[in-house]
């Protein structure tokens, strides 16, 4: 009885908007934030060496490169689409640096190699799917066999190791106290990314995208290229997470990486990145990041074995993902029998 | 900062304070391998616990990444370096990879050593093998001369590909020791690719060729379980006697159908054992990490380094009906 009457009286509308303050205490921001600090507490707690700053610095090294291509993939999945090819993107990246090297390259070259094979990567997977107007799933699980194999048929069961002594700077090297360049690049380019999305004509022309292609299509948004675009930007990231980790390694395997991009995916959707497009926010993201590096390091300086963590980082991924959704129903079932 | 923030910061700090002290008497090492569920890591942890009880005052923490990744094993060392362990004895996922990372621990302090699977000699203070090529080679031709007892008889190896450069080191080291066992008479060696059934087929070869074969050595996990097998169908058991390297779990069925007396691999066991032992001695500056140099090892005597600062454990392990029930279980 109640369900019908919920069905026939008008939509429920609050006489004013919450307030600024009251709107972010609700937000999926907010929960993830609580969740970060609850996390950091847990792990100060449990363990001694968790507050140690340069315990701390060593930890950001787990997961950096995975959250700059976390902040590239947001733009994709906003857009509808997904791009799974990042983690082979590294590979061939990494193994065309090792060639390079291995030819006498200087770092400063080694660097736009890496940068220049993500963006010929991400140039091909924007050709598949924005041109030729492929599915992005099959598109990119496609070129992810493509790269990798591309990897592994140029060194097979080889190593390349051959790096000059300062290509290690990027992976390794310091810009101010315990800060690392890879932890200060990721911040950098998160901030711009947060710029991009949200305070530009190209952010919200992502948003149309994924929101309605139709529509922004009418509306004037070249929906194609704005595809084509990101998926450029992800290559490019792509490239620029290889430098840093083939450099951190210092060394390259075609096994480089592997399973990566479902780590990126994990972070964009467990910072609130709506998987069928169109929501979404950076800062969610990157806050999303710090919570899965806080917590594999808090687990791994208990010692916990790898398979009790990622039951523990899917759980983690349920929970929060389940608990606006539930949040929300029971809102909705107060309101109707209000 | 609130009251509820300061409170727990002091806490935390307190703690710390707490729990500083208390560690610092254990010497804790940690054993670090590829992957966690493995039944022959362990084994390894069990003996690493059995030189720890030895050693009095050691902990051990027995980790390592859920995939065999060079990039999941550098984060769990780097949890190590943050826990300030006292030292690391690991089995490498890659050679190359784990160099940086391992450096660095060895920067902040760390003894750091690998077994089993090595590190690149920049990353590692040393590395201990489980054994040697002369003693595995040594090995299998005793097991196949042991097996034969006071009789002479043909004997033939049956290798991998023959392009594989252990199994040809080790075939190398069998031939110079022949002369040291005078009932062996090595007749052919032939190549079963790693391939289960090519490896099957070869045998079946051997036996049609050599009528007096007494005695085929595989010293490959793969080529050892296909001879058996070749000579269980062809009703040769106790008359050929299959031997080499082999997995216990694979090879105790074989062993009890008799077509295998008894054949060698290393011992899990006793390697997590020695790696502690090692990385104990190396902490506590009772040994030095340079060529040439003795390291003693409780109850498995004693290891000398060579030139790359690298090390043999032991002979292989020998695997007969007495022991191979309990191992099977393990690896």
């Amino acid at each position: 009885m109640s369900d019908q009457s919920a069905a026939l009286t008008p939509r429920h509308i609050p006489d004013r908007l919450d307030s600024p303050f009251k709107r972010a205490l609700k937000s999926w921001e907010t929960l993830l934030m609580t969740v970060a600090i609850a996390i950091a507490i847990a792990n100060s707690l449990a363990s001694p060496y968790f507050l140690d700053p340069w315990n701390l610095s060593d930890a950001t090294f787990n997961f950096t490169e995975k959250a700059i291509l976390a902040l590239a993939m947001t733009f994709v999945i906003i857009t509808g689409e997904i791009d799974l090819s990042v983690a082979s993107i590294i590979a061939l990246a990494s193994t065309a640096m090792g060639a390079a090297a291995e030819a006498g390259a200087g770092t400063p070259v080694l660097f736009l190699t890496g940068l220049g094979v993500g963006l010929g990567c991400g140039l091909f997977n924007g050709v598949l799917v924005a041109k030729l107007g492929l599915p992005a799933i099959v598109a990119t699980i496609g070129t992810m066999s493509l790269y990798r194999g591309i990897a592994y048929v140029v060194l097979g069961d080889q190593v390349y190791k051959n790096y000059p002594a300062d290509f290690a700077v990027f992976g390794q090297g310091y810009a101010f106290w315990i800060f690392s360049i890879e932890f200060v690049t990721f911040l950098g380019l998160a901030v711009v990314a947060g710029i991009v999305l949200h305070k530009t004509i190209f952010g919200r022309q992502v948003y149309a995208v994924g929101n309605n292609a139709l529509a922004a299509s009418f509306s004037g948004v070249k929906v194609r290229r704005i595809k084509f675009i990101v998926f450029l930007m992800t290559g490019v990231a792509a490239g620029l997470a290889s430098v840093m980790l083939t450099s951190r390694l210092g060394s390259t395997r075609p096994s480089i990486a592997v399973g990566w991009e479902l780590d990126a995916v994990t972070m964009a959707v467990l910072g609130g990145v709506g998987i069928n497009g169109g929501t979404g926010n950076i800062l969610g993201v990157v806050i999303a990041a710090f919570v899965m590096g806080l917590v594999t390091f808090g687990l791994g300086l208990l010692n916990v074995p790898g398979i009790v963590m990622s039951i523990f980082m899917g759980l983690m991924l349920i929970l929060v993902i389940a608990l606006p959704l539930v949040v929300q129903r029971i809102n909705n079932r107060r309101r109707a029998t209000r | 900062m609130t009251l509820f923030k300061k409170l727990i910061v002091t806490t935390a700090a307190a703690i710390a304070l707490m729990a500083g002290p208390a560690n610092a008497e254990a010497v804790k090492i940690a054993l670090v391998v590829k992957t966690l569920g493995n039944g022959f890591f362990d084994a390894a942890h069990k003996g690493a616990q059995e030189a720890a009880k030895e050693l009095g005052d050691v902990e051990i923490i027995y980790t390592g990444p859920t995939t065999s990744t060079a990039e999941a094993q550098i984060d769990v060392i780097n949890s190590l370096i943050a826990q300030k362990v006292d030292a690391i004895a690991i089995s490498a996922n890659d050679k190359d990879a784990l160099v940086p990372a391992l450096k660095k621990a060895m920067q902040r302090g760390i003894t750091v050593i690998s077994w089993d699977s090595g590190v690149a000699p920049e990353g590692r203070l040393m590395h201990l093998n489980p054994s040697s090529n002369p003693l595995i080679g040594n090995m299998c031709v005793k097991l196949a001369s042991d097996g034969l007892g006071s009789e002479k008889g043909d004997v033939a190896i049956l290798s991998a590909a023959s392009t594989a450069t252990n199994q040809n080191i080790w075939i190398e080291e069998m031939k110079k020791v022949l002369p040291n066992y005078a009932n062996v008479n090595l007749v052919d060696t032939v190549y079963g690719d790693d391939l289960a059934d090519k490896s099957y087929r070869e045998t079946q070869g051997l036996i049609a060729k050599y009528p007096n074969l007494k005695a085929i050595i595989a010293p490959t996990s793969v080529g050892i379980v296909a001879a058996a097998q070749a000579v269980e169908d062809a009703g040769l058991v106790g008359k050929v006697n299959v031997t080499g390297l082999g997995l216990p779990s694979e090879m105790a069925g074989h062993v009890k159908a008799g077509s295998s007396k008894a054949f060698a691999i290393w011992n899990p066991i006793d390697l997590g054992y020695s790696a502690t032992y090692i990385a104990y001695e190396l902490k506590a500056g009772k040994a030095e990490a340079k060529p040439d140099a003795e390291i003693s090892i409780g109850r498995m005597g004693k290891i000398k380094l060579d030139a790359n600062n690298e090390a043999a454990m032991a002979d292989p392990f020998v695997y007969d009906a007495g022991n191979v029930d309990e191992f099977a279980k393990i690896f």
